[in-house]
């Protein structure tokens, strides 16, 4: 039979592509279905396009303060529209590279919406697929508005990032609803295009799931730029008009009016479980809404697996990664390394960075953990200073006996880059006496890495 | 790119395997798809093949030597490669030294033995440290391991690391935090796989047992018939059937054979067993812990007596197979099973199993059901029994049968049903023609 593979993987985002090449490269006869672009929401509307536009607004911001470097610029104008065109480019080389990728390895990629069938199957069309061995799903997730309280994505004043990477323009003001990563990072960016930004967040700061510090870090650094925080806020109701929204914001017991041009949604996700056929192939949802899977990523039906944001969160490119290469070992009869969930890194990309992996502090209280904070500010670092970019810190948590690294936290221009240091130590169990021992040039700012172990132990030398 | 060689889950449930032999040596030239090695798994002796071009190196596993899934045991370089190659000279051998170390030194005669292994290319010699004692052997554990072992009084060379490469970790040292409080134990643990064994070892000389230690099939046996008989609630129903006409039919029909391969009472079982299936979905079903799987197949599993255990041969939609053909495929499935040449797919995926004794006059017993399925046929011997018929005593051949029910997917009724259709199927051969 011409339409038979080994494995048959639905959805061709991060996840999916990487398990395709993966099962390829081990020898199986892999097809991957895909309806849209190769690349899913990360590379043609999440994270590959925002970096780009992150970047054109840090090169903004280099321009506004190029003075005090020694270099005038004259006055600084930014037009949206042109680093949109461009942060387009860079997403079509990226979904082109995947393209390449799964002719290298010679993935068969089928154009359309794939249905699951019972008995490993996977209808396109009117074309039948049959998987000798499994069916991954990798369909990921998408975007979401708050309709019960009258933000429905409109797509002109109340819109999500789907919309916000295609705008030629940057709105007069934007109301950001929701300051995880996504809300934090277009907020930078609009902010740096001129916008006049108010970022809103329900929980009680900024980057809820990060480290308290690193959240104070952020709200002063926005502040100070001109960003309006309102942690612990509460849209209560809205009015959409057409060219404008007017929100009712409760915050702190108080209540307050405000005006946007457009309302970014940036709260919350969907996954994308809809109309591919679970219920036929006996695939169940867990309570959550997230597909049930079992430790080796196996559903409900045997030879189904679920990878990716469909799988559970964290809803990560680099999570999905892993987990399409995991499974692609295991079908292929090799035993890989167990995921540690624990040890999945997280980044946003705004300015300075906020960057970390395991435990907060406030999460090392909840568990009671005997531990102990070493922390290093870059305004201490000599490089930072060189660089101007001084905003920020490391900071090491270590349990109090053995020194194992329960959590590090980074905020910093370069923090994106720094955690990997201590996501290798994590990874390889070391503690914070390898992670000083090993020789940190100078001057780096990842020196920092170093100094905050060392303060861990009460020994930090540049402080 | 120097590609490792792992030990391969060969069989679905297999967790470490046996070397037995290598069928490349250290240096040979080796083809994607070549056999590397033979590989003893729980269930059979399974080839394991080439994933890369290139030339072996680093061989690091003996003849015999038993490694977990997922274990490097060599690797496959590029021609002309040099990173990480094996140093080409023989490294002092070591006097006492570690069984790894042995490996090693074994391998590396090996190569010097080959005369048509192309000449190793020039190499840098790997830092592999020459431990003169096994206690200079350097233990694989992270630094946190190591760290809470000191602190714990646990010695790392005791303990089977679960981390990439056998290496210690965290993991591996948990519980160990309250064996700090009883005195820490040295005992010889040659496979120990939890921390710390407390189980106290008597050093007596005229031992009054001999310790053997399990093969793989025999701890895949173990695993399998715990699993079953603990959670699995069984229940056994016993009927005896008069096997008359149906010996007068394989009489018959094995004359009508001649050489070409002969009818067994057990390939009638099969087959009538495989007929009735198909009248009684709800014996052929696997339990599946949130679902029943009742399957419209009949696949046949016939459990094999082994040198060193059973394995349950599958013969596939026996319900379509004619006599003839369960017979054939049964001696090929057997001899193999008994060669251990099975392949995985021919001993996975039976929807039902038969059991018999019978060659062993075992009148009737109890078979323990093989999980998922929900039943097993135990079959006893044939044999000629008095039997009153219409107020008269007669010799006839008869044979009993007992099913093995999980109680979860048969009900009693469930089973009894089934048994009568098969015990009439046999009493009445020619209704299997129907």
């Amino acid at each position: 039979m011409a339409n038979q593979f080994d494995v048959i993987v639905l959805g061709g985002g991060p996840a999916g592509y990487v398990a395709a090449i993966r099962a390829a490269q081990l020898g199986l006869a892999t097809a991957l279905v895909e309806k849209e672009k190769l690349g899913g929401v990360c590379v043609n509307i999440g994270c590959i396009p925002t970096k780009a536009l992150l970047h054109s607004a840090y090169i903004a911001k280099l321009l506004r303060e190029a003075k005090e470097f020694g270099i005038e610029a004259g006055a600084v104008k930014t037009d949206y529209g042109v680093a949109m065109q461009r942060s387009r480019r860079v997403s079509d080389q990226n979904s082109k590279g995947v393209e390449f990728l799964m002719k290298k390895n010679k993935v068969t990629v089928v154009k359309g919406t794939g249905v699951l069938q019972p008995g490993k199957k996977v209808k396109v069309g009117s074309d039948g697929y049959e998987a000798r061995k499994a069916v991954i799903i990798a369909t990921g997730s998408r975007v979401k508005g708050l309709p019960q309280i009258g933000l429905e994505i409109n797509k002109t004043t109340v819109i999500s990032s789907d919309e916000a990477l295609f705008l030629e323009q940057a709105p007069a003001s934007l109301a950001v609803i929701g300051a995880g990563a996504v809300g934090m990072e277009f907020a930078d960016i609009f902010h740096a295009f001129g916008t006049k930004v108010t970022l809103i967040e329900v929980l009680p700061r900024i980057l809820p799931l990060e480290d308290a510090e690193a959240s104070d870090a952020l709200t002063k650094s926005y502040k100070k730029r001109g960003i309006e925080v309102l942690a612990g806020a509460k849209v209560t109701k809205a009015n959409v008009g057409k060219d404008r929204v007017a929100l009712d914001v409760e915050a702190n017991g108080a209540k307050q009016k405000l005006e946007a041009a457009v309302v970014l949604m940036a709260a919350g996700r969907a996954v994308n479980t809809e109309s591919i056929g679970l219920k036929e192939a006996g695939v169940q949802l867990n309570d959550r809404g997230f597909i049930k899977v079992d430790r080796d990523l196996q559903t409900t039906t045997p030879g189904y697996y679920a990878i990716g944001d469909v799988a559970g969160p964290p809803m990560l490119a680099h999570k999905g990664f892993r987990e399409g290469v995991v499974v692609a070992e295991q079908l292929a009869g090799l035993k890989p390394h167990a995921i540690k969930y624990d040890n999945v890194p997280s980044v946003t990309y705004c300015h300075p960075e906020v960057a970390s992996i395991g435990l907060t502090e406030d999460q090392c209280k909840e568990r009671k953990l005997d531990y102990v904070v070493g922390k290093f500010p870059f305004s201490a670092n000599g490089r930072a200073r060189g660089t101007g970019e001084t905003e920020g810190f490391v900071k090491i948590i270590r349990d109090k006996k053995y020194g194992e690294i329960l959590g590090a936290h980074i905020v910093g221009s370069p923090a994106s880059e720094l955690i990997h240091e201590l996501a290798v130590a994590r990874e390889n169990e070391y503690t914070v006496e390898e992670v000083e021992l090993a020789i940190h040039a100078h001057p780096t700012m990842s020196e920092a890495v170093a100094e905050a172990a060392l303060d861990s132990l009460g020994r930090v030398i540049h402080m | 790119m120097a590609t490792t060689v792992f030990m391969e889950a060969l069989s679905p449930t297999m967790e470490e395997g046996r070397l037995v032999k290598w069928h490349k040596r250290e240096g040979d030239a080796v083809k994607v798809g070549d056999t590397l090695a033979e590989v003893e798994t729980d269930k059979a002796i399974m080839d394991l093949q080439a994933r890369a071009d290139g030339m072996l190196r680093q061989v690091s596993v003996a003849e015999g030597q038993t490694v977990p899934v997922g274990k490097e045991i060599a690797v496959i370089v590029a021609p002309g490669e040099t990173v990480g190659a094996a140093p080409v000279a023989p490294a002092p051998a070591a006097t006492t030294g570690s069984g790894k170390r042995e490996t090693l030194k074994d391998s590396l005669t090996v190569a010097g033995n080959v005369a048509t292994a192309p000449a190793p290319p020039p190499v840098a010699v790997a830092a592999i440290p020459a431990p003169t004692t096994a206690d200079a052997a350097p233990i694989k554990a992270s630094p946190l391991a190591r760290r809470i072992a000191k602190e714990a009084g646990v010695d790392l060379k005791r303990l089977t690391g679960s981390g990439p490469g056998g290496r210690v970790i965290r993991r591996d040292l948990e519980g160990v935090a309250v064996g700090r409080e009883a005195a820490p134990v040295a005992v010889p643990a040659p496979a120990a796989t939890f921390p710390v064994s407390r189980v106290p070892s008597p050093e007596r000389t005229g031992a009054p047992y001999e310790d053997v230690p399990l093969t793989q099939i025999r701890k895949t046996i173990a695993k399998r018939l715990a699993a079953s008989l603990g959670p699995v609630p069984h229940y056994f129903l016993t009927t005896e059937v008069d096997m008359e006409r149906a010996a007068e039919a394989r009489e018959a029909l094995n004359r009508e054979l001649g050489d070409e391969g002969r009818i067994s009472f057990n390939d009638i079982v099969v087959k009538a067993a495989a007929l009735a299936l198909t009248r009684h979905r709800a014996c052929n079903a696997w339990f599946q812990d949130d679902h029943i799987r009742y399957w419209n197949e009949v696949h046949v599993g016939v459990a094999v007596a082994v040198e060193d255990g059973l394995i349950t041969p599958v013969i596939r939609h026996a319900d379509r197979k004619s006599l003839r053909e369960i017979g054939l495929e049964t001696h090929d499935l057997a001899q193999r099973a008994r060669n251990r040449r099975l392949r995985p797919e021919e001993y996975t995926g039976s929807t039902f199993s038969v059991s018999n004794l019978g060659m062993f006059d075992i009148d009737q017993f109890t078979a323990v059901i093989n999980p998922p399925e929900a039943a097993i046929l135990a079959v006893g011997s044939v044999a000629q029994k008095p039997v009153v018929a219409d107020g008269a005593i007669l010799a006839r051949r008869r044979m009993r049968l007992t099913l093995s029910c999980d109680h979860r997917v048969i009900d009693g009724a469930t089973g009894a049903v089934f048994l009568k259709t098969l015990k009439q199927m046999l009493e009445n051969p020619l209704a299997m023609l129907l």
